[in-house]
């Protein structure tokens, strides 16, 4: 019994210990007060080294965090009690989270560096006129494929997945929308369908994509394709960057009859406790030096056309991630959709996903 | 007596906090369709849809597979190292790889497994070829069996090692063979010891979901997926609390099945 009792009162000031440990560092690095920006965003999706340059321009402390989904970032900043002050939510959530009143206006007089962005994706119909967001980065979905496998005219285009001499060779995304997209993109129809017959004409049309599926999985596409598991992947213009750097075999195709593109934008939540700073913060982004450093950093395609002009031609020139004007004006956008109908999305999703071989 | 009253009350606030709230919690949550309004429609939905009762049969399936498997596996393992000299020792290195994190076990397999993997290059060293192995009812089944053996392992291994010996050589003085021993006095007797292996590890395997999409490559789709999409896609909260409730169904289902050990297991 002693001994029980002294081993509970050694683990009880081990804890004690712990917590005035942690309390003390937490103290240290985060300044308190308004002389912090939080700022929320993706993993690894900003160079370190730019977050200190701010910190030492603006005299802010940045608190950095991190979310790896639309949906648990919204739950977050739904349930209040949070001060995120840079917040940087894909398109679709930028219109949900509008729609809900959680967004605090921009006033473009504060960030004289959005000149800097392309006119081509300002403007979209997300938010009208960028009154909630700017745009941080963008990128498409589309086809890696290993061209010790297959070569590239085999997978141009969207229907030729189809092709079955790509038995059992295909990796999809584990995205309901995104591969409801390729379907519907193969039929003619617009990606934000809210038809359920059309949805269920392109979930049978996918069905019989089912004997070339090979697996349908998330962030792990990048090391199976980086091995060579499978000869196309349906994923990312991000991801698909990733898996080249590792593998030269890798290509990425955007069709050109369409596909998917995508914003992450830079907004500023009506919780915001440092809205000065978040300005200062969105600004110093948009600034082509400090973008172009961010992009190389990050890999994937920056909306500032003053930045992407400091980046090597290499990376610009690169017609599946800079898609030509021809390509780029069949590209749609998720639209925010009814629960409903992201329900029914999913449902046939989950059906699909059960179809047998 | 104060004293013992006093004693039950961090289990009693464990269990109203951490198992009775949220099984209510989920019960309430299922009677709730995506708007917010009450309905039972979550449960017809449920029944009346083929894609949820296929996937019900699949899970319930593949869950029993494996707990066959491990069954297999566990209960020679168990027998064999009670009767080992540092049987402590040897229990404790299979316990070990519970200490390992699921997914880090689960990508060390995907590792074995794939196409330039350590398993096809062995293959092909002894001139056999590469095969597929990822993405295989053979290899989802093999991962997940692997990974709820401790928990099959454990139970038995107690069981047995309960077992008075002198009953054995008992047996044996009347004349039984081994077989017969075996038979009619160390199964009987280790017989809640499976019966707990076997609760530990059906349910959990009926809502695998990480290792249907690591291994399975989501060929293999079981009511976790199905959870985890309502959660985490959908937000249809309350149809993913439905299926949590179906499978609470199920557990109580298989611990009445398997439950009664004692005067079972005694009478045979």
């Amino acid at each position: 019994m002693k001994k029980l009792l002294s081993a509970f009162v050694g683990i009880l000031v081990l804890c004690l210990l712990l917590a005035i440990g942690d309390y003390t560092m937490n103290r240290q690095t985060s300044g308190g007060g308004s002389h912090t920006l939080t700022v929320y965003n993706w993993g690894d999706y900003i160079d370190p080294a730019l977050i200190k340059k701010f910190e030492h321009q603006s005299g802010y402390h940045v608190d950095y965090e991190t979310f790896d989904s639309n949906e648990s970032m919204l739950t977050k900043i739904r349930q209040g009690g949070t001060n995120y002050d840079v917040v940087v939510p894909s398109e679709y959530t930028v219109q949900r989270m509008k729609k809900e009143h959680l967004l605090a206006p921009l006033d473009h007089r504060k960030l004289p560096n959005l000149k800097y962005i392309d006119p081509q994706f300002l403007h979209r119909d997300f938010d009208p006129s960028n009154h909630y967001s700017v745009p941080y980065f963008w990128g498409t979905l589309g086809i890696v494929y290993n061209d010790q496998k297959i070569a590239g005219d085999q997978v141009a285009h969207w229907e030729q997945l189809w092709n079955p001499q790509l038995r059992n060779n295909i990796m999809l995304i584990d995205s309901a929308r995104d591969v409801f997209a390729v379907a519907l993109i193969t039929q003619g129809k617009s990606v934000n369908t809210t038809s359920y017959q059309q949805l269920k004409q392109a979930q049978d049309h996918l069905k019989q994509l089912t004997p070339n599926v090979k697996a349908i999985v998330a962030d792990e596409m990048k090391m199976y394709m980086e091995q060579g598991e499978a000869a196309v992947g349906i994923t990312y213009s991000g991801d698909a960057r990733e898996m080249m750097s590792v593998n030269h075999h890798l290509h990425y195709i955007v069709p050109t009859e369409g596909s998917n593109i995508w914003f992450d934008n830079l907004v500023i939540p009506r919780t915001a406790k440092n809205k000065q700073g978040a300005y200062q913060f969105i600004n110093f982004m948009l600034k082509p030096e400090n973008a172009a450093q961010n992009a190389r950093y990050v890999g994937y395609a920056t909306p500032n056309w003053k930045a992407k002009q400091e980046l090597p031609k290499k990376v610009t020139d690169d017609q599946a991630f800079s898609p030509p004007h021809q390509t780029m004006r069949h590209l749609q956008t998720y639209h925010d959709l009814s629960l409903k109908t992201l329900g029914v999305y999913n449902d046939l999703f989950l059906e699909f996903k059960m179809f047998v071989k | 007596m104060r004293q013992k009253a006093v004693f039950i009350v961090p289990y009693a606030l464990w269990i109203v906090l951490f198992v009775i709230a949220p099984l209510v919690l989920i019960l309430y949550q299922s009677f709730f369709n995506i708007d917010g309004q009450f309905t039972v429609n979550n449960y017809l939905t449920y029944l009346t849809s083929s894609v949820y009762l296929k996937m019900t049969v699949a899970s319930v399936w593949y869950a029993f597979l494996i707990t066959a498997v491990t069954l297999v596996i566990s209960y020679p393992t168990a027998y064999v190292l009670i009767h080992l000299r540092n049987k402590q020792f040897w229990l404790l290195l299979v316990i070990l790889p519970t200490w390992i994190n699921l997914l880090l076990k689960t990508y060390a397999f995907i590792g074995l497994f794939s196409r330039n993997g350590s398993i096809n290059q062995f293959l092909q060293f002894v001139e056999l070829g590469s095969h597929q192995l990822l993405f295989t009812d053979a290899s989802f089944m093999f991962v997940a069996a692997y990974i709820e053996i401790p928990f099959m392992v454990l139970p038995i291994f107690n069981a047995l090692a309960e077992i008075n010996p002198s009953l054995i050589n008992a047996s044996k003085d009347l004349g039984a063979t081994q077989w017969q021993t075996f038979r009619s006095v160390i199964w009987p007797l280790s017989l809640p010891g499976v019966k707990a292996g076997i609760q530990a590890v059906f349910i959990p395997s009926l809502s695998l979901f990480m290792i249907t999409r690591l291994i399975g490559g989501n060929r293999v789709i079981t009511l976790g997926t199905a959870i985890e999409e309502h959660f985490l896609t959908t937000q249809n909260w309350g149809m993913g609390s439905t299926i949590g409730v179906i499978l609470i169904i199920a557990m109580f289902i298989v611990m009445f099945i398997t439950g009664d050990t004692r005067q079972k297991g005694g009478r045979q």
